[in-house]
């Protein structure tokens, strides 16, 4: 099947054949170059070093809000919680007017049109995980709904999950088919596509499903649901971002990244920024091309932004929980 | 530039810099007899650290004698007792690291993150490793009670003063022997703290002797008739020397000393790692590495696409203040080396290679090169054969693993390679053909107490680190 026809994305001849077929695809990710593992975490190791004080930590802490999507991904999800997380998406803190709003509020379908309603007026977008997430174990079908029903509610952006059952049967194709098919109903939608690096478990296994969803038309690669340990880390985001550099060298298209679940402090979405920085530059430390998938490293910015600015750590009080 | 990282340096408070330095003799720091002075910079800022004294030969043999001295009674010493001392000296380094960190980097130029996080935490592991052996030489390989040899005279490079100390005094002293020892010309600061250490251990007086001075200093210890032992790391020339002027002595001899290793990437290797392993071989401590990466053999296929991801990840590198924390590459450790490097360099564009460096801004004072990279290079330019000692990469290529083993062992060096495949067989292949004492696979750059380091040919024999490391330093038992 080949319905690159009808995308807009136009590949290579060469990425073109590469999804023609099963076979063809599987030799295409099978001869993408392998990962070493020791390599990969020494390489973050050494990055996780960069010693980021005075302006540049004010800076990356500012640039870090911008990039969160602010998320709530619970069954016990309420109107209320939604209403008031999108309340601190436009004003992280309340005492300071000059902190910037977040990038996005990220929830379940159903709460979309909610977010949209507490959001409208403001430039935050609303994503919605869709597709069955977070195991994404229902038909296509029922992916197809949940992400339609999503879009017409006025989601902007749509986090689908990959089946990873298929990646690990091999069924690469499915896996491409998948995307594109939930991509076409996105309309204009920006579509993540959520990896679920957890249950991929190897960084080669993370490079070829990296390159299946660049291929199939994602505009981001996600690494995580959040509900699988673990969850975004370093390494894992590394060969991401060097998979979004192949990429664009191949087909002048820019990929976005979002790391997700797990980052929780300062000190660690700085180093985030240190290894998106060194790995794909400057044209990539916007929120339009990376995210923070978050809800508790919110607070731990805020704070560390008001140490910053009053010269004494003020707590978990001074800032609020939703 | 979005997120420009402000300046992080490390603060120099914690160094106690005195003005002069006085040499290591017998427990206590002694003037010289007739030797003069010469001053110690920081090559990052050419500024004076310090004054140091050039020893003469009346001081080499006051140190000589001191060490004989205490020979008579440490080498009686039990292990266990010896032993002692030196897991005591090992605790202090790692008590003392930021302030030997900081140090090693104001005097050598290289980069805070390298002296503290690899420098400095192998110096005291090297201390550890060889404390655990002082107690146990029975079971080193020698037979049953090998015997000490008596006064070691060492003599070691600038590239990693306080590591190739340990490299040395560790082994000699877990032994039974003592030692006189000389640290580069340029480099001597973190010597003279580690004689405080000693101090501060209670290490008996004579067991270690430091002397300060150049070439001629040197070769009054290596001439020494009272030592048994001459344990040198440095250049092949001054190694050759060596070699020549204790023949026909009962001195037993090791050298370490220059290397061209070969780094082969072959097209199956994990090209990203393989890039970094590239830069780690040849960027790290500015290239001033016995041991570097700096031939990078190329399979020809990926030639292309493996330069371009080598010279945007050399984009990155960030050269400068080298107490600065997120500095990659620091300062050349000295006038002369920067000039030797410089006309290695003007050598290979004559010779007809392609000549590319990193952008970076380079300092106005100080010793500086940026990181650069050779193309079109062939085995017969000087780049692709002699030693540079700095930042600079000769890239040839290949095309099967017979070429490429064939070029890799072209040379009269044979200290280190590196193999990078994601095929173990390969590996296995091209690293039993290879003629090199260490050989990296899909790392380079590694050091561990526990592993044997050392070359063949040009680059020199003996074997330091591990249980193989005692041997230099023994007679073997009965």
């Amino acid at each position: 099947m080949n319905v690159l026809k009808d995308d807009p994305l136009v590949l290579p001849a060469l990425l073109r054949d590469a999804t023609n077929s099963d076979s063809a695809l599987k030799k295409f990710l099978n001869g993408l170059s392998g990962v070493d593992k020791v390599g990969v975490e020494e390489r973050v190791a050494r990055l996780g070093t960069r010693s980021i004080k005075t302006t540049a930590k004010a800076e990356g802490i500012d640039l870090a809000i911008r990039m969160i999507d602010l998320t709530t991904l619970e069954g016990m999800d309420t109107k209320g919680k939604v209403k008031s997380l999108c309340a601190k998406a436009k004003r992280p803190d309340p005492l300071d007017p000059s902190v910037p709003s977040v990038a996005a509020v990220c929830v379940y379908s159903d709460l979309v049109s909610i977010a949209k309603e507490n959001l409208s007026g403001t430039s935050i977008k609303v994503a919605a995980v869709a597709t069955g997430f977070p195991s994404g174990r229902v038909s296509l079908a029922a992916k197809l709904q949940d992400t339609s029903d999503a879009v017409s509610q006025g989601a902007d952006e749509i986090d689908m999950v990959i089946d990873r059952g298929a990646f690990h049967e091999g069924r690469f194709l499915d896996i491409y088919d998948q995307i594109q098919s939930i991509k076409q109903v996105c309309k204009a939608a920006h579509l993540k596509v959520i990896l679920e690096t957890g249950e991929l478990k190897t960084y080669d296994n993370v490079k070829k499903a990296s390159w299946i969803a660049m291929l199939a038309g994602a505009d981001f690669i996600k690494t995580s649901t959040g509900k699988v340990q673990p969850a975004a880390t370093l390494p894992v985001t590394l060969v991401m971002l060097q998979a979004i550099r192949d990429f664009e060298l191949a087909t002048h298209r820019r990929i976005g990244m979002k790391p997700a679940g797990g980052i929780k402090t300062t000190k660690d979405a700085m180093k985030y920024l240190v290894v998106l920085k060194e790995t794909l530059g400057d044209n990539w430390m916007n929120p339009d091309m990376f995210r923070f998938g978050a809800s508790s490293l919110l607070n731990d910015l805020l704070m560390q932004r008001q140490k910053m600015k009053n010269g004494a750590y003020s707590g978990p009080d001074y800032v609020t929980v939703d | 530039m979005v997120f420009e990282y402000a300046p992080a340096p490390e603060s120099t408070k914690i160094v106690n810099l005195k003005s002069n330095y006085d040499l290591f003799i017998g427990g206590k720091f002694v003037k010289t007899k007739s030797g003069s002075t010469y001053k110690t910079i920081n090559p990052a800022t050419e500024e004076v650290l310090a004054e140091i004294i050039e020893a003469s030969q009346k001081d080499v043999d006051e140190a000589v004698k001191a060490a004989r001295r205490a020979y008579k009674t440490w080498s009686k010493l039990s292990g266990s007792e010896r032993g002692k001392y030196l897991y005591r000296i090992a605790r202090i380094i790692q008590e003392r690291s930021r302030e030997l960190a900081v140090l090693e980097s104001m005097n050598n130029g290289k980069p805070i993150r390298e002296s503290r996080d690899i420098d400095i935490p192998l110096v005291a592991a090297h201390f550890f490793h060889y404390a655990g052996w002082a107690d146990k030489l029975d079971y080193a390989g020698l037979g049953k009670n090998p015997q000490a040899l008596g006064v070691a005279g060492q003599i070691i490079p600038w590239n990693f003063p306080l590591l190739m100390l340990s490299w040395k005094i560790a082994p000699a002293l877990a032994a039974g022997n003592t030692v006189v020892l000389k640290p580069a010309e340029t480099t001597p600061l973190t010597a003279m703290l580690f004689a405080e250490i000693c101090q501060q251990a209670e290490l008996p007086d004579g067991v270690v002797n430091i002397i300060t001075g150049a070439g001629q200093t040197g070769q009054y210890l290596v001439n020494h008739p009272d030592i048994d032992k001459v344990a040198f790391t440095g250049s092949t020339e001054v190694g050759r020397l060596i070699a020549q002027s204790v023949s026909g002595t009962n001195k037993k001899v090791t050298l370490e000393l220059g290397g061209k290793a070969a780094n082969i990437v072959f097209d199956d290797a994990a090209m990203d790692q393989a890039v970094e392993g590239v830069v780690n071989g040849i960027f790290f401590n500015q290239g001033h590495v016995c041991c570097a990466g700096s031939r990078l053999l190329l399979q020809e296929s990926i030639s292309d696409e493996f330069l371009n991801l080598l010279y945007a990840r050399m984009k990155t590198l960030r050269l400068g203040d080298p107490l600065d924390k997120n500095t990659d590459v620091g300062a050349i450790n000295s006038a002369s080396q920067l000039a030797k490097i410089k006309e290695l360099s003007e050598s290979g564009k004559s010779e007809g290679a392609q000549m590319w460096s990193a952008p970076c801004e380079i300092p106005n004072k100080g010793f500086w090169f940026a990181p650069t990279v050779f193309t079109n290079v062939s085995l017969s330019h000087r780049i692709a054969r002699e030693e540079i000692f700095g930042p600079v990469l000769s890239v040839l290529t290949f095309r099967t693993p017979d070429e490429a083993i064939e070029k890799a062992n072209n040379t009269p060096f044979g200290l280190s390679a590196g193999i990078w495949t994601e095929k173990g067989s390969r590996i296995l292949e091209v690293a039993h053909k290879l003629r090199a004492g260490v050989i990296w696979a899909n790392t380079f750059n590694k050091f561990d107490p526990t592993s044997p380091f050392g070359g063949y040919k040009e680059s020199g024999y003996g074997r330091e680190g591990g249980r193989h490391g005692l041997e230099p330093y023994l007679k073997a038992g009965k």
